[in-house]
């Protein structure tokens, strides 16, 4: 909290962001590129920025967008294949051109970095400590000692919040969480007091609550070090809250900089403009219109003349293809506020006019549909129930004769349904059994425990023929797209098949195969290429347009979004929308980002280790959630709005899931709960010997009727209490 | 992890005797050591014949005599040859013959192989790259007994040109030298370059496809780059980090390596005249002889065996990941 704050007077203090002081890092021109078989890809392609002590820059854009290859520039750690040019100077110090022996005098000193996926950034084989130690003795000269290095290990690690640190510095990575790994890497980045750290999208790998947690812990490690930092994200939430500058890339450049609060507030590059409007956001509800980003990134490998944007660009005209445009100050604006785009005081005056200026440049709305309407559900059919479901993996040990000596407990009792026509969205951390949920009903075998039902029929009994005929009504898109979609079939045959097993005749496939790719935005000509000539975006759309062969009732869409870019994911949520409404889906939508549940789902589900701690209507969960978990996972969502993050107050869970295999007894959500600390020692007592019930929430008016209970929101806590967070 | 070792062990010896055993009742079905006796011209006296068969015992069922003769090599005695020799007198010094070559090819083999292997995965797609794939694989596909022959010929050339015996290819040692004990050192040598190159060749060869691989994974991972990032030079972290990790999947492969080589060692000891165990099998065979089969096989069975075990040790000392409570 304290660091939140602090952070803020950085933000306020005018002499701070305005002139920077002389530069700890200056980049200017920077060219790279790679070989490959088609020509050489211009990965960046001149760019400059500066970053001052104590300064937070971020750097976000979308993949290929040349963010991460310019940081690794930075620290040299490019592959021998690149092609650097331009200048990198650090205090001065030219970078480029230096051996690996001079940087590596720099590397972990001078400048730090942070990766991306935690579970790999460490060496297996050597304890965290020894890899900790490691970069104070390869610095430390000949003052440094194994147990000087050992001791300081050690208080780097209780710095980073790991507790129990003197044991665990012992611990090899394995035996590490995701989040412990990634702060026993920011420990070994700021052993050595650097100037500059470089974090390569920190917290990408990680689930949200893990994510504030890092962020919080990257906060202390500024204070501690005093060093700039180099923020790389995708998510402009995490920069909104976590920098003073920001730089937007896009094809290998720089496309806008500013003040975080400039960028947020007044974008002056279509670009920005339409990824901040592409995001959909936690404190907006459906009525926010998602700016689809037309087509695709360019390839970088002959770049044609004029903006690289230009294709994808509500703006564009002619002269936007005679020239690239330079990076200018923005007119209008704060003299460091720069944009390259020629049309940028055009934005500038109609920005003046107020209104929703990305969802009209770009053309979005929101989708009309018929309202969902709460107080008819119960009347509605049932086309997916699963009642007290349960699924335990077994653990066994021994060689030959193997026993079982516990369960995995990955679902333990869980109760939802769908109703006809509505969007159910089931979130959680990873590990909490959302997607073995999904797989037990898509298996539509009996299961270990309770019952699932599908539009009327119970699964147990089902004869083959009758689970054939239900998976007709049942369909599911999967996460991935590229390892979803075999990649020697034709976009035809991929999208036929569901309809050959079915049995359907030629003649039907034929005619349908074009009609369902229209429906899902693709055009009929590309019948015959293969998922390799499309990219992420669309692939999703042929999994959707395979899942819709048969005209199934429910749709399964298991993170349907996340492995998209967002400018890309907003076409697609709009595809969702509009399916929707009309074919009349139903959705059971899984996902671990909370902002996309809001903006799509009518009803969520929260999981938390296989048991569903609260369940209601979008709207009321989002806006007064009940269950202490709830309202920690919603705050730990940054909101891309630089105001909002300020004001708001982070709730931060401690430590990490509890294994499924022994989870807590009594409210299984205890061990982390930030309200159990605060509850009275009898109060402690009841949440460790009693497990709570699901039951009616309370209503969130204050002055409602003792005793009075919402239809429709359950909360699974001895003391549900509404707090709001977003 | 004491514990279950002990109990690994344990195991691997039950599948000893069962190996030991089949080779012995294979031999035993197929083996007919008197038919050389009575094929004699002329034909000895059937009363020596029939001692023959009792000396043998080959008249008693073949559990039985497998039964009897694990007592006795349980307590040292292997038995005797057809032609009445002791074979645990012979055995000790066949031992040590092969095992020297054996641990002076693996040694040469797996060092070479895995700096090979390194060199090639670090300057992948460059010419040394290739050049060492492509003697890889025709040492792989050149069978023991022809690289032997074709080291001998080059071994000669290179003696011609000399025009002094720098390389010997018969025995282990010059019959009836005499020296101090430099010139002792030096003959042995001599002798031993040969043999040993063979063996190590195809280890080379085979380790170094392996190492190459295993280290390319390791070359594209996120904790060299983090090595790197905290201030270690390439070199450094490509050792301490890199190989460090790429050496763990090839300990199994070196541990049994070093077991299965008895195969090609039999070749090479007959090429290079060692009389060793791989030799001894050959013997034995041709000789008719059960126990010396069976002798053979059970040392090849505890080699294997041991092999697999180290293997297990290694895993668990150089990977955390299996280290068992």
């Amino acid at each position: 909290m304290t660091a939140y704050e602090a952070e803020s007077d950085v933000l306020a203090d005018p002499g701070r962001a305005g002139e920077p002081a002389a530069p700890l890092l200056e980049v200017a021109d920077l060219e790279v590129s790679f070989p490959s078989e088609d020509g050489r890809v211009r990965a960046v392609r001149g760019l400059s920025y500066r970053v001052s002590p104590g300064e937070v820059l971020g750097i976000v854009g979308e993949s290929g967008s040349g963010k991460s290859v310019s940081s690794l520039a930075v620290m040299g750690l490019l592959p021998p294949s690149a092609r650097i040019g331009g200048s990198i100077r650090l205090r001065g110090q030219e970078l480029l051109g230096l051996s690996d022996t001079e940087l590596s005098r720099i590397r972990g000193r001078r400048v730090a970095m942070v990766f991306q996926d935690p579970l790999s950034a460490l060496t297996p084989v050597y304890t965290v400590g020894d890899q900790i130690a490691e970069a104070l003795l390869v610095h430390g000269g000949r003052s440094t000692t194994a147990s000087t290095a050992r001791n300081r290990a050690v208080e780097l690690l209780d710095l980073v919040g790991i507790p129990n640190a003197a044991e665990r510095v012992k611990a090899f990575p394995h035996e590490f969480s995701g989040g412990m790994r990634q702060r026993a890497v920011i420990a070994m980045a700021i052993a050595n007091d650097p100037d500059l750290i470089i974090a390569d999208e920190p917290t990408t790998a990680l689930d949200v609550t893990v994510q504030a947690q890092v962020l919080e812990v990257l906060k202390t490690a500024q204070e501690v070090t005093g060093a700039g930092i180099v923020l790389i994200t995708h998510d402009l939430g995490v920069v909104a809250g976590t920098a003073d500058r920001v730089i937007v890339m896009y094809a290998g450049k720089a496309v806008e900089t500013g003040t975080v609060d400039e960028i947020f507030a007044t974008p002056r590059m279509p670009y920005t403009l339409g990824l901040l409007g592409s995001i959909p956001r936690l404190d907006v509800g459906r009525g926010q219109p998602l700016v689809p980003i037309e087509g695709q990134p360019p390839s970088l490998v002959a770049l044609p003349p004029g903006c690289p944007f230009g294709p994808r660009c509500p703006l564009h005209e002619p002269a936007c293809d005679a020239a690239e445009p330079e990076l200018l100050p923005a007119p209008g604006a704060a003299p460091d506020h720069r944009a390259a785009c020629i049309r940028t005081g055009e934005l500038a005056a109609a920005d003046a006019e107020g209104g929703e200026l990305a969802a009209e440049l770009f053309d979005a709305h929101v989708v009309e549909a018929e309202p969902v309407d709460s107080a008819t559900r119960i009347d509605r059919e049932v086309v997916l129930g699963v009642d007290r479901l349960v699924k335990h993996y077994p653990v066994r040990a021994g060689g030959i004769f193997r026993r079982q000596v516990g369960a995995v407990q990955a679902v333990d009792g869980v109760t939802f349904d769908v109703r006809a026509g509505e969007t159910l969205g089931l979130v959680g951390e990873s590990g909490c059994g959302k997607s073995t949920t999904i797989m037990e009903i898509m298996g539509l075998e009996p299961p270990t425990g309770g019952s699932i039902q599908v539009l009327g029929s119970q699964v147990e009994g089902l004869s083959r023929a009758d689970r054939k005929r239900i998976r007709r009504d049942l369909q599911i898109v999967f996460q991935d797209p590229m390892a979803s979609l075999d990649p020697r079939l034709p976009v035809r045959d991929l999208i036929a098949e569901p309809m050959e097993v079915q049995g359907f005749d030629k003649a039907h496939i034929t005619r349908r195969v074009p009609e369902l790719m229209k429906l899902v935005g693709l055009r009929s000509e590309q019948i015959n290429r293969y998922p390799g000539e499309f990219s992420g975006g669309q692939r999703q759309r042929i999994c959707i347009a395979r899942a819709l062969a048969l005209e199934p009732k429910v749709l399964v869409l298991d993170e349907p979004v996340s492995a998209l870019d967002v400018s890309i994911q907003a076409g697609v949520l709009n595809l969702l929308d509009e399916l929707k409404a009309r074919l009349g889906l139903a959705y059971l939508f899984v996902a671990h980002d909370l902002s996309v549940v809001r903006h799509i789902a009518d009803r969520v589900a929260v999981m938390y280790l296989g048991k569903i701690v609260e369940i209601g209507g979008v709207e009321e969960v989002f806006a007064a959630p009940q269950h202490p978990y709830t309202q920690a996972l919603l705050s730990a969502i940054p909101v891309p709005d630089p105001e909002v993050e300020r004001r708001r107050e982070r709730i931060l869970l401690t430590g990490d899931l509890p294994s499924p295999a022994n989870p807590p007894s009594g409210c299984r959500f205890r061990t982390r709960c930030q309200l159990f600390a605060t509850l009275g020692a009898d109060q402690q007592q009841r949440c460790i010997d009693v497990e709570p019930p699901r039951e009616s929430a309370l209503p969130a008016e204050p002055d409602a009727p003792v005793g009075a209970h919402l239809p429709d929101h359950d909360v699974a806590c001895h003391w549900a209490r509404i707090r709001t967070v977003v | 992890m004491a514990r279950f070792l002990a109990r690994r062990l344990v195991n691997y010896l039950a599948l000893c005797l069962v190996a030991t055993f089949l080779a012995f009742a294979l031999a035993a079905l197929t083996f007919d050591p008197v038919g050389k006796l009575q094929a004699r011209n002329p034909p000895p006296p059937q009363a020596t014949i029939d001692a023959k068969r009792a000396e043998l015992r080959l008249d008693e069922p073949i559990p039985q005599r497998f039964v009897l003769w694990l007592g006795d090599a349980v307590q040292g005695d292997f038995g005797r040859t057809v032609v009445n020799q002791s074979i645990s007198e012979e055995l000790p010094r066949r031992i040590g013959v092969s095992l020297r070559l054996f641990l002076l090819g693996t040694v040469v083999g797996i060092g070479l192989g895995v700096i090979v292997g390194v060199a090639s995965a670090i300057r992948q797609y460059r010419f040394s790259d290739y050049a060492a794939t492509f003697f890889s694989f025709v040492i792989l596909s050149t069978p023991v007994f022809l690289l032997g022959l074709l080291l001998k010929y080059v071994a000669l050339e290179l003696n011609t040109a000399a025009g002094a015996q720098l390389l010997v290819f018969t025995g282990e040692t010059t019959p009836g030298f005499q020296g101090g004990f430099f010139e002792a050192l030096v003959d042995r040598v001599q002798h031993l370059v040969l043999p040993t190159l063979t063996i190590a060749l195809g280890q080379i060869a085979y380790y170094s496809r392996y190492q190459r691989s295993a280290m390319l994974d390791v070359l594209g991972s996120d904790f060299l780059r983090t090595a790197q990032a905290k201030g270690l030079t390439r070199r450094k972290a490509l050792f301490k980090h890199g190989l460090r990790t790429a050496l763990v999947p090839m300990a199994t492969l070196f541990a049994f390596g070093f077991g299965l080589l008895i195969t090609g060692g039999t070749f090479t000891e007959r090429i290079f005249g060692w009389y060793g165990m791989g030799d001894w099998l050959v013997y034995g065979i041709e000789q008719d002889d059960t126990n010396i089969t069976a002798t053979v096989t059970l040392f090849v069975a505890v080699l294997v065996l041991v092999s697999g075990w180290l293997s297990d040790v290694f895993y668990a000392l150089l990977d955390p990941r299996v280290r068992l409570r």
